[in-house]
């Protein structure tokens, strides 16, 4: 440890932030860089841990506790006070194929479970990574590193979001040759079209593909498994399948007035918004405007935020966001100690930014939506809501009960669905022949990622259900070491 | 070897013999000590007289020696005279067997079998070699004994003892009476192989007490008053002798052994030979080449030393065959134990040519040790170079030396005194029968160091690496980079070594701090590849012998060595020096290739290859291994005498051998077939790169190692900019000093000197390597639970080597390494994020059902290998009973304790917190050696108490005061810690913050340095003094030992229940919360499981399990453990990671650096204010821990914990086939359950308290009653007497000072209320504790310890008015005086021994003189001194003021160690007074005519003293000043100096 006094010495600053007001006017990063002597500072705050809780990556007491991909946190760290930076970049990449995904897009569980967070604010750890992998390429530090010699086995991977990415990622680097399906336009999934460009640029995601097929893997889109090519000339075309298809499924909210015009799942709003963005700057009207509309957005999550982002930009006239849960405390409860991921009141860039533009936080805590109005062309026009009152029973679990009188009717001509999704297509599995478990996920044997098929493995989204990128990683990874030894025994 | 012997005679064992080797027992283990002393005249006069004082100076050191539980049996004593020819001339005489002249006639001594036939078969084979040796028998003599007088175990052992006569026919002209001794010394070694070897066998005597015509030794299984009583001679008048050695003995066992007893052939000791396996195996090694015109049949005395004797004899058998091979016996003598010379710029040239010389031929035996030796004509003792035994002499008017351990051994009217003084550490007294005159040390040297031109032979021979010319500069020795990484995955490197070993090595030279233990598994419980190093753990000196204190008297050690071939030890000549000279073990790659590549005649070196084919797999790692011996044969005959063996040139085809295996091997191979002392072995590895590592490599053979990937990756980090402004160069130079330092203090705390006599010392334990494969490659290593053998290490190499040349991925990085940390796919530790959070939260929320969750994870974790516990089980078959018919709670609470954590080390909540729970509870507190705030000794307004109920006694001293002692329930004296046996310890300036320093009698800001060894601690009978001294200061409180776990742990917790112990802690090494080297912490001592069963097996087997109670501590993590603990053999637990981590520690191991980011092990208020813990959290664990035991009893249908104790039969061996490396873990010796030695002696746990003999205490016979008025009468009264004191009146005053402050607590009485004059020589620790109001008066002398731990009293000491000597000039009181002493007053008019005033931290003390190592450690009083300082004056010094008035002796600064201190004339007005005051007052009670003369010219003396003072210390002083000047209040003074030197 480079500094044992530093986190006495230093507060935890945050990366400076673009004003929120003047950022809506574009699709630029909402953050600015910290300079090389501050992100300096914050790495000496690090207390290099001997047991390091952000690094677990496990649950505890049902919650996660640490990073998914066990991220080398205090090395990392400790090696950027020093200002050690390739060392870094080495410790980095390690363990994490796409540090300049989760730098940027990760919720940062390991901060959460910070041992300075114990009593103080954590380690600026997601603000230090982004920094180390952004200097790895600014410095030129990354280049491309295909195997030195080829296994002479071929591997499809289907889909590439983070899992597929990662897992593709490893299998090249064991000697495999990899060629990774996509059944969109453009690589990189959720990772594309599920994350604002305010989050992720779609320049980030390029470059990395960039390195990718540098280092000899194969990238085919346009084509969808299962659909466009049966599953089965897949698998007798290579020696091993991946299948890394995500989480679509979105899951619904059957409420009356559902089939009126302008509701609206997030991802298809989202995912039209980029293709736009990305293809004409917005120009070519292919994506569902929230311009001069009074937006509702369901759900409580990441997903919700990126919707007001969006819809910000679109210049919408009013927005809400309903939330069925109660507003959360602003420091942690009693059933919610350290480590546990903290279960806290935080305002998030888009919270921020609609509050800038409508001076006023746009959540609304503990409501239901429980009707879809619409006007006589069958368009939307309002959701009546009601409140809720929301406590956990002696088992933790959630009770909501409606508080009667507390309805309320909310103007609206787009309402995005935001509440999450039930599991990968259950059309496209079932055309595949691919066993699914009672949670609808993809089953696989434990351990080993191998579906029902052999030879056809399964990871991220799909296989463990929607979560977090760094999961899709560790799934990613894991299942490429298990394909591998596959390959490895069929020798 | 030894125990070889004896497992072939396992079978036929007779009941004399030591027990067998069992269960953890193993006899080779056992150590002693004793008191020694001779008398002899000087001219010769031999008389009954003599014979009778030795024997009154044997009875007058009963105490030191040991009694067994047969306490009518002694651990042995014994005495060595001339042959008493007077006696057998007559009863020769009479019988028959006319005797020929003195000196024409030769004594055997035997012990002999009682049954008569095997007797007489015995007996005429040894007259038959007599004969063969062409001497004549003249007959047989039966001792006469007195069988009533011994005690039971001596009775049953008895030997038949006979006397053989004989003489060399008329016809036999020897030249000289030496050349007689040696046909005498031919006979018995012959005999001793010949018929010795049957009686071993067999289990029979034959054993030669002596066998000489000069000298006769007369001993036995013999309590010293029994010794006149059973040899009726010994009585008889016409027993003349000139000189006589006795020996009172104390074993660590009490296993009856007639032969150990003292005194051997020439020899007596006391203390013990630290590095015994070394010198054994290298003088085994040399014997091929011994040659000798004197000893023309070598090989009819081979072996030359009898393995099977202890160490002491072992030293006897080289020094007799030193002797008879042509040396003189002084010369034979500085050979073995040489003065220390290598950093002595005083001394005279000749005398260090040499010792340097006979470093070349024999390292040193190294002590702790006194050692009196005798030839019959001359008669002497010696001190090693450390001189850590009391060694003290009087001559007499009528031409008599009197030397004995103490003095006031024989009765002496003060007059007739010449003069009286000590043996200075490395000195020799010799008297010689011959001259009549004592030999002065100087003298007998000078004229030893000239007898050969020593100097020039060095000159012409041997030659400083510096001085060989310089390699070229090759490439090829440099590791590229981008090999680099693959070579360090071979090797097994991880990040974390990379950058928290070898970096704060290369950066700062220092072998990196870690705190909290280790809890990660043994390596042969790890999944994972582990280094071979990881296998084995250091040993460390506890109890009979001191780890030394390297840094601090770093004069006295010694990292040089020299390689080449040894030439013939017999036969002096200059090409026995031609050898190359190096500073340290650790080579540089230049340095390595100046030596491969030289040209020097006679130093040819060739590199032999450490590598091996991965094709060939596991087989083909051995079949290198012995192809490499071959080469090394060969090597040998083509004469090589410097052997590298290397492992440069892996590659994907080649792997290298471990090279602790390969040079092990290597080194018992020569061993065996003789050529061991050709060569020297060097290592050139990639492999060591921690301090543990290298000290293995030299432990077991080699001379040196080149570490050459260090300095690869070192250059690696440089070219990264890792290193900061370091160069590579520097960071190799830094690395080699901080390794050497390391290694200092590795060799240190097994109290070795030197690293030559370190090399092949073999001072470590094997855990987890097959026994077969530990004989064959490490022979003679204790490994004890079996283990992997070669093909599991080749595996671990293999395994290794495909990660680093594993044939695909492109760059490689690292492993993050899981040692000390925590990784989420690293080493299993027994702490990780979900345990620490578990148990937090159950002991939160008081949650018994969060609890279970958490030790469930632990047991699993524990059951997967993780500890040795986990590898047993419980029997399955017992019959349950209902949990309420299991003993309560609150009753097993009683047996938990919390772990020693000082106040210093963790804050005052955390450390007033524990005490509290562990109070409400009714469990234990431990104090730490921090001491206490007087404060917590009133309970607390709602009842609670945060008084530590064990009150700890460390080095340091730190607070202990009488009336901390007297606020204790237990006494804790602290020999070694599981962090960091045998060492000491330190808290940095920046930690000792006002409060720190007041609780611990020091000054805020200046670094506290606690000593390795207790500086009143030397030996096995010091402790049971100190265990005396402190009973003495509390009678009420138990005294506990805490040892830390190693193999022969056992043999030491029976020696300390022979000194009386209460309770005896056996630590784990993994626990222990204190800040240590990392490499200590993991590599040193032995897990708990092991040691406490050792522990409890040998006291069971010894009849003195009912005497102590056993405690255990380590890692103690849930009631599964503690139950395991108490079948092996605990009745009391200790836990200390577990109540921090309950309080709040998350297991940060940043304990040394005072940033506990939870407030806990820290002084910093801002972090203390983050503190959360609260006793319920600590009381909740500790309830679940017992709820859970209990629990597991109800489960095994037990009803009482005291039942479970020792019950290993409830335990099993778990069968774990799916773990390869586990299941060759074999711990049945664990539960090996031992038989007794007698049926009535069968406890298993504690049923008896120990007998202190506080009642036959002066202090209870005479003192008490005395002073009683005190306190029954008015109140005001005073006390004076007069009283006779005598050398066994030990810790006289401490009983009643203890009585003074229970009455009267810190402040004690007025000034002088008792004063007690006593006259005579007074026993040891003299006036120990003794509290304000207490005035002891002494006429005469003293011994060892006066005014330990004063706390207040005032003590003066002088001579007898009739003494003829100049008391200035004389010694008076003995070592190691006013130890500890923390306030009071002493007066010494005379010259007191080495290490006066160590640790003082208040006491104000005049002396006229003092010894080596003179206020060493000391933080506070001031001490004058008016006259000799010794060498290393003021070493550690950190606090207080010394004054020196010496203008004659040798410069103070020449003496002065001045590390830390300045030397400064005496001129402050206020300063001279207080100086004034102290020697006025030391004229009043002392009557010092010298002080007097000084004070007559005190405007000349003034400006002779020296004033001593720390550096740091007056820096802070003035800081004080300065702010108090400023008007800043007292308190608030010290802390703004604090803070100001903090910021600094």
């Amino acid at each position: 440890m480079g500094k044992p006094t530093g986190f006495l010495e230093y507060k935890r600053e945050y990366m400076p932030e673009r004003d929120p007001l003047a950022r809506t006017g574009d699709w630029q990063d909402l953050y600015l860089p910290l300079p090389e002597h501050k992100l300096r500072e914050q790495g000496a705050r690090c207390m290099d841990c001997a047991v390091p809780f952000c690094q677990t990556g496990e649950w505890i007491d049902g919650s996660l506790v640490g990073c998914p991909i066990n991220n080398l946190i205090p090395e990392w760290n400790d090696l950027v006070y020093r200002n050690q930076w390739k060392e870094a970049l080495d410790r980095l990449l390690r363990t994490n194929n796409f540090p300049e995904f989760t730098g940027r897009a990760c919720p940062a569980p390991c901060e959460g479970s910070c041992v300075l967070g114990l009593n103080d604010s954590a380690v600026t750890i997601k603000t230090i990574e982004q920094a180390i992998i952004d200097k790895g390429f600014a410095e030129g530090w990354i280049v491309p590193q295909p195997p030195l010699r080829r296994s002479g086995k071929q591997v499809a991977v289907v889909g590439s979001g983070p899992a597929g990415l990662a897992c593709a990622d490893q299998l090249n680097k064991a000697g495999h040759r990899v060629t990774v399906y996509e059944r969109h336009d453009r690589i990189g999934g959720l990772l594309t079209y599920g994350i604002p460009k305010t989050k992720i640029s779609q320049d980030i995601v390029e470059r990395r593909i960039q390195l990718m097929r540098e280092e000899g893997i194969e990238f085919v889109t346009g084509v969808e498994i299962g659909r466009d090519v049966p599953l089965e000339s897949l698998r007798s075309g290579f020696d091993a399948v991946i299948l890394c298809i995500g989480a679509t499924e979105p899951r619904d909210l059957p409420l009356k007035g559902r089939d009126l015009n302008g509701i609206h799942f997030a991802m298809e709003f989202l995912h039209k918004n980029t293709k736009s963005l990305l293809d004409s700057g917005l120009k070519d009207g292919q994506y569902l405007s929230a311009e001069g509309k009074d937006v509702v957005v369901i759900g409580g999550g990441d997903t919700a935020t990126d919707c007001i982002t969006t819809a910000l930009r679109h210049r919408c006239r009013s927005l809400v966001q309903f939330d069925i849960y109660p507003q959360k405390p602003s420091a942690r409860s009693a059933d919610n100690p350290w480590p546990m991921w903290p279960v806290v009141y935080k305002t998030d860039s888009g919270h921020k930014e609609a509050k800038a533009v409508f001076g006023k936080d746009p959540r609304e805590f503990a409501v239901s939506a429980v009707e879809f109005l619409g006007d006589e062309h069958g368009n939307v026009t309002g959701v009546r809501s009601v409140k809720l009152n929301a406590r956990k029973d002696e088992k933790g679990n959630w009770i909501r009960e409606e508080i009667p009188g507390s309805e309320q009717v909310w103007p609206a001509q787009l309402v995005l669905l935001a509440i999450g999704f039930r599991g990968p297509e259950a059309n496209l599995l079932r055309k595949m022949g691919i066993e699914t478990n009672e949670k609808t996920l993809i089953a696989t044997k434990k351990g080993r990622y191998e579906t029902n098929i052999p030879g056809v493995f399964a990871a991220g989204d799909a296989r463990r259900g929607q979560s977090l990128i760094v999961w899709a990683i560790r799934e990613g990874r894991e299942a490429a070491e298990a394909c591998d030894r596959f390959l490895r025994n069929a020798r | 070897m030894y125990d070889k012997a004896l497992r072939e005679s396992d079978t036929k064992v007779k009941n004399y013999r030591l027990p067998k080797k069992q269960g953890l027992y193993d006899p080779s283990f056992e150590h002693d000590a004793c008191g020694i002393g001779f008398i002899a005249h000087m001219k010769g006069n031999k008389s009954h007289d003599i014979v009778q004082d030795a024997l009154n100076i044997l009875t007058r050191l009963t105490h030191r020696g040991g009694q067994g539980s047969d306490v009518h049996s002694g651990d042995g004593a014994g005495i060595l005279t001339q042959i008493p020819h007077d006696l057998f001339a007559e009863w020769g005489g009479r019988n028959g067997m006319p005797l020929p002249q003195p000196g024409k006639y030769g004594v055997g001594m035997l012990f002999l079998p009682g049954e008569a036939m095997l007797r007489a078969t015995y007996e005429k084979k040894l007259e038959k070699i007599v004969r063969q040796e062409g001497f004549l028998t003249l007959g047989w003599r039966t001792v006469p004994t007195n069988g009533q007088v011994l005690g039971e175990s001596a009775k049953r052992t008895k030997p038949e003892i006979r006397q053989i006569f004989v003489a060399a026919p008329a016809h036999v002209e020897l030249p000289d009476d030496l050349a007689f001794e040696r046909r005498l010394y031919v006979i018995r070694k012959r005999a001793e192989r010949e018929i010795g070897r049957h009686a071993e066998r067999t289990g029979n005597y034959f054993y030669f007490t002596s066998m000489s015509g000069r000298t006769i030794v007369y001993k036995g299984l013999l309590l010293p008053e029994q010794l006149p009583a059973f040899y009726t001679d010994l009585s008889d008048e016409r027993y003349k002798s000139a000189l006589a050695m006795v020996h009172s003995r104390f074993s660590t066992n009490t296993f009856p052994s007639w032969e150990r007893a003292h005194p051997n052939r020439y020899t007596i000791h006391n203390g013990e030979i630290n590095t015994i396996k070394g010198n054994v195996n290298w003088m085994r090694a040399r014997e091929a080449k011994c040659a000798s015109e004197w000893l023309p049949d070598m090989e009819k005395i081979r072996p030359i030393i009898d393995a099977k004797g202890s160490d002491s004899s072992m030293l006897d058998n080289c020094l007799e065959f030193l002797h008879l091979s042509g040396r003189s016996l002084a010369h034979a003598i500085m050979m073995m134990i040489p003065e220390p010379w290598a950093k002595d710029p005083l001394m005279d040239e000749k005398k260090k040519a040499f010792y340097e010389y006979h470093s070349c031929l024999m390292e040193p035996w190294d002590g702790p040790a006194a050692l009196a030796f005798s030839d019959g004509k001359q008669i002497g003792a010696c001190l090693d170079r450390n001189g850590l035994r009391p060694a003290r002499y009087y001559v007499t008017d009528d031409d008599r030396v009197i030397f004995s351990s103490e003095v006031g051994v024989v009765p002496l009217s003060p007059e007739r005194i010449l003069f009286k003084d000590r043996l200075r550490p490395g000195q020799m007294l010799l008297v010689d029968t011959g001259q009549g005159r004592i030999i002065p040390d100087e003298e007998i040297k000078a004229s030893v160091a000239k007898e050969h031109p020593y100097q020039e032979w060095l000159k012409s021979h041997s030659v400083d690496l510096d001085h060989l010319p310089k390699a070229p500069e090759t490439p090829e020795r440099r590791v590229d980079a981008q090999r680099l990484v693959k070579a360090q995955l071979t090797f097994g490197y991880t990040f974390e070594e990379v950058t928290k070993v070898i970096q704060p090595l290369a950066v700062h030279g220092e072998d990196p701090v870690g705190s909290m233990g280790y809890d990660a598994p043994l390596a042969v419980l790890s999944d994972r590849p582990q280094l071979l190093y990881n296998y084995f753990k250091q040993m460390f000196a506890q109890v009979t012998n001191p780890p030394i204190d390297a840094f601090l008297e770093e004069m006295i050690t010694s990292m040089e060595t020299t390689i080449g071939a040894e030439g013939n030890l017999l036969k002096p000549g200059p090409e026995n020096c031609r050898r190359i000279r190096l500073k340290t073990p650790v080579l540089s790659n230049e340095e390595l290739e100046r030596i491969s590549k030289n040209r020097l005649e006679g130093l040819k070196a060739v590199t032999l290859s450490m590598l091996f084919p991965v094709t060939g797999g596991r087989k083909g790692m051995e079949k290198a291994l012995h192809k490499l011996f071959r080469a090394a044969d060969k090597a040998i005959e083509d004469g090589a005498s410097i052997l590298i063996l290397s492992d440069r040139g892996i590659d994907k085809n080649f792997a290298p051998i471990p090279a602790l295996l390969a040079v092990s091997g290597l080194h018992h191979h020569l061993i065996r077939n003789g050529r061991r002392t050709d060569v020297s072995l060097l290592v050139e590895s990639g492999e060591p790169r921690e301090v543990h590592h290298i000290a293995l490599l030299l432990g077991y053979g080699a001379s040196a190692v080149n570490p050459y990937l260090v300095f690869a990756t070192l250059e690696q980090m440089c070219a990264d900019g890792q290193l900061g402004d370091v160069s590579a160069q520097e960071a190799a130079a830094n690395y080699i000093r901080g390794v050497s330092k390391g290694l200092l203090k590795v060799i240190a705390k097994m109290g070795i000197s030197t690293i030559q006599s370190y090399i092949g010392a073999q001072i470590f334990e094997a855990v987890g390597i097959r026994e077969d494969v530990v004989d064959k490659y490490f022979t003679w290593t204790a490994s004890r639970i079996g283990g992997i053998g070669l093909d599991t290490m080749a595996d671990e190499v293999l395994q290794r080597h495909s990660r680093g040349f594993a044939a695909n991925e492109g760059p490689k990085t690292l492993d993050p390494g899981d040692d000390f940390q925590w990784r989420s796919d690293g080493e299993r530790h027994l702490f990780t994020p979900q345990t620490i959070h578990s148990l937090q939260q159950a002991c939160r929320q008081n949650d018994y059902r969060l609890y279970k969750q958490y030790s469930r994870l632990v047991d699993e974790q524990s059951e997967t290998f993780s500890t040795l516990r986990g590898l047993l089980e419980f029997d399955p078959n017992r019959q349950a009973i209902p949990l309420e018919e299991v003993e309560p709670v609150e009753s097993i609470l009683r047996r938990f304790k919390s772990g020693a954590m000082s106040f210093g080390s963790i804050s005052k909540e955390a450390h007033e917190t524990l005490a509290i729970a562990m109070n409400r509870i009714g469990g234990k507190s431990n104090s730490g050696e921090g001491g206490e705030d007087p404060a917590r000794y009133v309970p607390d307004e709602n009842g609670d108490s945060r008084n530590s109920a064990i009150k700890q006694v460390a080095s340091g001293r730190f607070g202990v005061t009488s009336q901390y002692l007297i606020h204790a329930d237990e006494i804790q004296i602290k020999m070694a810690q599981g962090a960091k046996p045998g060492e000491g310890g330190q808290l940095p300036a920046h930690k000792v913050y006002p409060w720190i320093a007041k609780a611990r009698g020091s000054t805020p800001g200046v670094e506290l340095i606690s000593p390795p060894p207790h500086h009143d601690i030397y030996s096995i009978e010091d402790l049971a003094e100190l265990i005396y001294d402190l009973k003495n200061a509390n009678p009420h409180a138990r005294i506990n030992v805490k040892l830390v776990s190693e193999a022969g742990v056992g043999t030491i917790a029976a020696g300390v229940a022979k000194a009386r112990a209460d309770v005896i802690l056996i630590s784990g090494y993994d626990g222990g919360t204190g800040a240590a080297a990392r490499s200590s912490i993991k590599h040193a001592g032995m897990p708990w499981e092991i040691g406490l069963a050792e522990a409890h097996q040998t006291l069971v087997l010894n009849g003195l399990r009912g005497r102590v109670r056993l405690e255990t501590d380590g890692k103690m993590m849930t009631g599964r453990d503690v139950v395991i603990a108490a079948m092996l053999g605990a009745e009391e637990f200790g836990f200390a990671t577990l109540p921090l981590v309950a309080m709040g520690c998350v297991m940060m191991r940043v304990c040394h650096l005072d940033t506990c980011p939870v407030g806990i092990a820290t002084q910093n208020p801002e972090l203390r204010a983050k503190f959360v813990g609260k006793p319920e959290h600590v009381e909740n664990f500790m309830r679940f821990v017992a709820q859970e035991v209990r629990e597991w009893m109800a489960k095994l249908g037990i009803r009482t914990m005291d039942e479970m104790i020792g019950r290993t039969d409830l335990l099993r061996v778990r069968k774990v086939p799916e773990h390869k490396k586990a299941s060759l873990v074999d711990l049945s010796a664990l539960l090996h359950r031992p038989e007794q030695l007698s049926p009535d002696q069968g406890e298993r746990h504690f049923t008896y308290p120990q007998e202190h003999g506080l009642d036959s205490t002066l202090d209870r016979q005479k003192l008490l009653p005395l002073c009683q008025s005190v306190w029954s009468g008015r109140g005001e009264e005073r006390v004076q007497a007069i009283l006779p004191i005598h050398n066994t009146d030990r810790a006289a005053g401490t009983l009643l000072g203890s009585e003074v402050t229970r009455r009267y607590g810190a402040q004690g009485l007025p000034e002088d209320t008792i004063q007690l004059h006593f006259h005579g020589s007074a026993g040891q620790s003299f006036g120990a504790f003794v509290p304000r109001g207490i005035t002891l008066i002494l006429e005469g002398d003293a011994n060892d310890y006066v005014g330990k731990g004063l706390s207040g009293g005032k003590i003066a000491i002088y001579p007898s008015p009739k003494s003829p000597f100049i008391p200035e000039k004389n010694i008076i009181i003995g070592n190691v005086a006013f130890y500890g002493a923390t306030s009071g007053e002493a007066y010494i008019r005379g010259v007191a021994g080495e290490r006066f005033c160590v640790r003082n931290s208040g006491a104000n003390v005049v002396v006229e003189g003092v010894g080596n190592h003179g206020c060493e450690y000391m933080t506070g009083g001031r001490v004058v001194i008016l006259g000799e300082i010794g060498k290393n004056f003021a070493a550690g010094m950190s606090g207080g003021v010394a004054y020196v008035w010496n203008p004659g002796g040798p410069s103070v600064e020449r003496l002065c160690n001045l590390k830390l201190v300045d030397l400064e004339p005496l001129e402050d007005n206020e300063e001279i007074e207080i100086v004034r005051g102290m020697m006025e007052r030391h004229v009043r009670y002392t009557h010092s005519a010298h002080a007097k003369k000084l004070l007559l010219d005190w405007n000349n003396t003034v400006r002779q003293f020296v004033r001593v003072i720390p550096r740091e210390y007056k820096r802070i002083l003035q800081a004080v000043e300065r702010f108090r000047q400023s008007g800043v209040s007292g308190e608030e003074a010290l802390l703004a100096a604090f803070q100001e030197r903090k910021k600094a």
